[in-house]
Order: structure tokens, then C-alpha cells, then sequence
């Protein structure tokens, strides 16, 4: 575990949990959750969980952010908070 | 002093707490359904951040062995045969053993890595049903935003 790289990669992790759940168009909530998805899955490479960081970048950034992408084109894409 | 040592060295901890609030005021006071999903999966991929972080050690690295860890006299009867010997050795199970070169502490912990391999399916098949569920709710009332639910439930009784 590098230090330094832990302590950017979860300042961003925070950053970015906090923008997917305040921003108001629910397209670009799903794209900063996959960011999110993929920032939590480098920190696990780097804590030397290679197997956790492999099923979290493809089945968190990639098909969390699918489901939701589709979700919001067939619902709506406005929210109200 | 004190407190810097215990904010910079158990970092990790502290920020899961943070992400986990983050994730649980979302899931209460968000009026959205979807951003309340989002907040769900913030939740979880947090609690797996707290499991990731126990099996971590200091200067490990990923808990795989190479050939040569496994089987150190294979290349020693390899050295053999170079310099006349040709009888062919192999080494019985209790050989390796004992000359396995693992030390434990080179190696992260990978038993909190395998629970949570599960924990993530579970957390995406959990998201895909709230999905399913909020698309559905779509088509019968027309919104997914909580308040306005809750009003036409009212007004159809």
C-alpha cells in the first residue's frame, strides 16, 4: 500500500460520492457513480486485492452503471434533489 | 500529536465511516428513488472498503505464489543434471512442504478478499432488482420521485 496514492485515490472517493449524489440530472449521476466504481476499485488493486479490484471494475463500473444508464432512459432523467 | 498518528494511519477507517454516512443519508432523505440506489451501492461498496482494509499488511504484496516459490528444488535438479548427475529426482509431497519459501507476512491477507468477492455480485444483484422495481413503478405512477408517489397513492384511496 502507497500512502500518498491511498490518501488522493479516497479524498476523490468522498468527492465523488458526494457530487454522483447531489447533481440533478440523474444521466450524470450514473456516470460519476462509474467513476466512483472505478476509483474504489484502484484503491483495492492497491491494497493488493487484485481479485476484489477485477470483479469491482467489471461489475461495478461497468454493469452498475449500465443498469442505471437504462433505468434512466426508460424513466426520467430529471430529479428533483 | 496523537491524533495526527491515529488520523493518518488509520485513514482508511476513517474515510469508510465518512463514505458509509454519506450512503445511508442518501438512502433516508433523498426524495429520488434512483439517487436512493445510488446511496445503497455507496453504502455497500463502503462496508467492503472496511473488509478490503482489515486483510491489508505493511510492505505485502498480492497473495499469489510464483513456480519457484512452490517448487524451490525443482531447479535445483535442473542444476544437477547440468553438471553430470542424470538420475532424475522427484520430490515427494513432504519435500516440497518442507521447502516451501512462504513466509506469511510477505502476503496480504486474502480471506476478507474472497468474502467480499461474493458481498459486490450481491450488491449489483441487489441494485438490479431496485431497478426493476423503479421502472415499474415508472409505468404504474408515472414518476419515481418519492413525494409525488406517496401523493397519487393518496388521492387513488
Amino acid at each position: 500500500m502507497i500512502w500518498a496514492f491511498d490518501l488522493i485515490t479516497l479524498i476523490f472517493l468522498v468527492i465523488t460520492a458526494i457530487i454522483s449524489l447531489q447533481t440533478k440530472d440523474l444521466l450524470s449521476a450514473a456516470m460519476i457513480f462509474g467513476v466512483y466504481s472505478f476509483l474504489m476499485c484502484l484503491l483495492w488493486a492497491g491494497m493488493a486485492a487484485v481479485d476484489v479490484a477485477f470483479t469491482e471494475s467489471a461489475v461495478g463500473a461497468g454493469v452498475s452503471a449500465v443498469f442505471l444508464i437504462a433505468t434512466v432512459l426508460r424513466t426520467t432523467r430529471r430529479s428533483s434533489d | 500529536m496523537e491524533l495526527l498518528e491515529a488520523l493518518s494511519t488509520k485513514f482508511n477507517y476513517w474515510i469508510y465511516i465518512i463514505i458509509m454516512m454519506i450512503g445511508l443519508y442518501a438512502m433516508i432523505s433523498k426524495n429520488n428513488l434512483v439517487k436512493k440506489l445510488i446511496g445503497m451501492s455507496i453504502f455497500q461498496t463502503a462496508i467492503i472498503l472496511f473488509y478490503v482494509s482489515i486483510g491489508v499488511k505493511e510492505g505485502a504484496t498480492i497473495p499469489i505464489l510464483y513456480h519457484d516459490q512452490v517448487h524451490p528444488s525443482h531447479g535445483y535438479s535442473h542444476h544437477k543434471a547440468d553438471t553430470g548427475h542424470i538420475e532424475d529426482h522427484h520430490p515427494s509431497h513432504e519435500e516440497i512442504v518442507a521447502n516451501l519459501l512462504i513466509e506469511p507476512d510477505d502476503f496480504g491477507n486474502p480471506l476478507p478478499h474472497v468474502l467480499m468477492l461474493t458481498a459486490i455480485v450481491v450488491g449489483v444483484a441487489t441494485l438490479g432488482v431496485g431497478l426493476a422495481l423503479t421502472q415499474k413503478i415508472y409505468r404504474d405512477f408515472g414518476s419515481i420521485e418519492e413525494s409525488e408517489i406517496l401523493e397519487s397513492i393518496k388521492s387513488a384511496k
